[in-house]
């Protein structure tokens, strides 16, 4: 890639426009599995197979999954912590799947990524202060204003400017992952990656950290790719969801359309499974439960890769992989595709 | 009515530790009846895992202590009884499943012979043939598919699931009278974790045994509970049928709890956060130890020099609070602002 065809612009440069922040087509990402003293390769995990999706200007969207379906492998591609096998990424129009790590610099950012573990991202020789800053001296920033920015971006957290001068451990779990969201928003990026980011807090603290993203995003209008496997947490702060198994989005649309009329099996099944904390609701709801488990990714099923476990499979399910295309106003990969009400009586109305 | 199976009163257990004594279990009673399951929720550090640990003898002695309080199993304190004696009551009566089975489970032995050996241990007049065919029978209960085929399999062969199966398995070997389950469905996966309660439910229909389940996952809870215990702080703030805590809690936290929990079957306006930390357990604080992050008490004297008792507020229904009644008004007013309604 040259020089020229880099048109980045840096901050604000789209979103308004109504074009996405960011637009993902095709991802692939393949692990190669080596084995013997050559370190030949002998096989790939296929951890993400052809993914697709935009997220808007202030825009959340929720990417759902069990363990090992690739939702956080997306993440980390996105943002090029590794190298994609094909495909292709733009961020705020400008493809960024090949940019060197010179050029990627400035994309960086507009586009940052918190991870789940508030105890392993913190650097713990580091004051608060300190990890909030780095940002703005690895960008050359914080000489000018830095000291107020640092300040700023603690109060926007809900920090108070003493806890700078602490260290990681002098901070619940919450906290920390308090530091860790202001430390992503010191280059005032226009996008979060948030993989994640509340997992690993208790109930009651995952509420305040979940009103503080909502919070920031209004004032800043900031995107987000929100990863988690909570479907609650997703429900609650996603304006569209998009459901993964096995490397593959099998579900894509708006909060409403994934959870009140879902029509791809898998899904289905996962918003049954999930407990609801009303005990006259749960105690009396139908189960879809699946059986097994989930394949090897390094050998995936042929066809639809749900197939091994779904109540509806038939041959053509094996013969041919299902396009992930518009059915019953959103987007599903199954080639038997039905709404389901799975969320009939819903408790808050 | 009948008596409870197990019944723990008062229990207090302290740690020492380099930076102070660590107060995890401070008064805890409850009790479960036979064939009804028990919800401890509480989020970390509160003591409930403690608290179940301490009741079986497993926590180190020292750095723990226990203080005061009795664990009553079928009428009989079994605290301070000889080991040999409690391992005895351990795993045939009472038995453990922990939230991890990787760590649960000997890596170098197979499966099958783990559980057959937690049958024979216990039954001297048992074949080894027996042992491995009722080993097989359990698997199959637990819905491991080719139990047979399981059974001379190790742990590293099986998935997350398939080895909480197992784990299963292992505690309802003896037909035990209780089943402690410790955030058992935590490390799983949502589909796979369905699998794993609805196994739970068969192991409890089976065997008849109480259950005391112990998790943070207040949907589990209510999925899964009959009564619940709610745990904050080492101490058990409120107790009620499962309807009851939630549906009319009456501690605030356990409200706070509900209206900071988002919904996957609708959307909601808001969620309500409790404000600030869970307390530090060397550094309690005076009086209710939820007072510091509770809306009810500020500038109130009382919650902050009296620890609040145990009362009960309705038929089985009982609330640490000073002011139970009061949390009426305040779930009618969280639910205005969160769009939750209990």
């Amino acid at each position: 890639m040259t020089a020229e065809n880099i048109s980045y612009t840096g901050n604000g440069a789209t979103g308004a426009t109504g074009q996405p922040v960011l637009s993902v087509r095709d991802l692939k990402m393949h692990f190669p599995i080596k084995e013997g003293l050559r370190r030949k390769t002998v096989g790939h995990v296929y951890a993400v197979d052809g993914v697709s999706f935009d997220v808007g200007h202030a825009e959340t969207l929720g990417l759902v999954g069990e363990s090992g379906c690739g939702k956080s492998t997306t993440a980390r591609a996105i943002i090029r912590l590794l190298e994609p096998t094909a495909g292709e990424i733009d961020f705020m129009g400008v493809d960024i799947t090949r940019m060197s790590r010179k050029d990627l610099r400035p994309v960086r950012r507009d586009l940052q990524i918190v991870f789940q573990d508030p105890y392993a991202s913190l650097n713990p020789r580091m004051t608060v202060r300190e990890i909030v800053a780095e940002p703005l001296r690895i960008h050359n920033l914080y000489e000018d204003g830095g000291v107020e920015r640092v300040a700023e971006l603690l109060r926007l957290v809900q920090l108070s400017p003493e806890h700078g001068n602490r260290f990681p451990h002098e901070f619940s779990g919450g906290q920390r992952q308090r530091i860790g969201i202001a430390r992503a928003l010191a280059l005032n990026p226009r996008m979060l990656l948030l993989d994640e980011p509340v997992s690993a807090l208790d109930v009651s603290i995952q509420a305040q950290v979940i009103n503080l993203l909502q919070e920031i995003q209004g004032e800043l209008e900031l995107s987000y790719l929100f990863i988690a496997h909570d479907l609650s947490i997703v429900r609650h702060i996603s304006h569209r969801v998009g459901v993964m198994y096995l490397g593959h989005i099998v579900e894509i649309g708006t909060r409403q359309e994934i959870f009140q009329n879902p029509t791809h099996p898998y899904t289905q099944a996962l918003l049954s499974a999930v407990p609801i904390p009303d005990p006259r609701v749960s105690k009396s709801r139908e189960r879809i439960v699946l059986t097994g488990d989930v394949p090897n990714p390094s050998n995936p099923p042929s066809g639809c890769v749900f197939r091994t476990r779904c109540w509806k499979a038939q041959d053509i399910c094996a013969e041919e992989t299902p396009p992930l295309v518009e059915q019953f106003g959103h987007l599903t990969a199954c080639h038997f595709a039905a709404p389901v009400e799975i969320l009939a009586g819903a408790v808050p109305s | 009515m009948t008596e409870p199976v197990l019944s723990i009163r008062d229990l207090v257990v302290e740690f020492d530790t380099p930076d102070g004594v660590v107060h995890a279990v401070d008064g805890v009673s409850y009790e479960v009846y036979p064939g009804e399951t028990l919800g401890v929720v509480g989020e970390s550090g509160s003591g409930k895992s403690v608290t179940v640990m301490a009741a079986l003898g497993l926590i180190q002695m020292p750095p723990g202590r226990i203080v005061r309080g009795e664990v009553l199993y079928k009428g009989r304190n079994i605290i301070g009884l000889p080991i040999e004696e409690l391992r005895k009551i351990r795993n045939k009566e009472i038995a453990m499943i922990f939230q991890d089975p990787m760590t649960s489970m000997n890596p170098v032995f197979k499966v099958g012979l783990q559980i057959a050996e937690a049958l024979l241990v216990h039954n001297d007049d048992l074949s080894e043939d027996d042992a491995r065919k009722q080993t097989i029978d359990l698997l199959e209960l637990v819905g491991v598919p080719n139990p047979s085929r399981r059974y001379d399999q190790y742990p590293h062969e099986y998935s997350g699931g398939m080895r909480q199966r197992a784990m299963i398995a292992m505690a309802m070997a003896n037909k035990p009278s209780v089943l402690i389950a410790d955030e058992p469905t935590t490390a799983l996966d949502v589909t796979i974790q369905a699998q794993v309660l609805d196994v739970m439910r068969i192991a409890a229909e089976e065997t008849g045994a109480a259950t005391v389940l112990i998790t943070h996952d207040l949907g589990v809870v209510a999925e899964m509970a009959d009564r619940v215990a709610v745990m904050y702080g080492g101490r058990v703030v409120e107790r009620g049928t499962v309807d009851q805590i939630f549906h009319s809690p009456r501690h605030p936290y356990t409200l706070g709890l509900m209206m900071s929990l988002p919904r996957v079957t609708g959307e909601i306006e808001k969620l309500l956060p409790i404000p600030g930390n869970p307390p530090s357990v060397i550094n309690l604080p005076p009086g209710c130890a939820f007072h510091p992050r509770c809306r009810m008490s500020e500038g109130r004297e009382l919650c902050r020099t009296k620890v609040p008792e145990v009362v009960q507020v309705t038929g089985g229904h009982e609330s640490a609070c000073h002011f139970p009644d009061e949390v009426v008004l305040e779930i009618q007013r969280d639910s205005a602002v969160t769009g939750i309604e209990l």
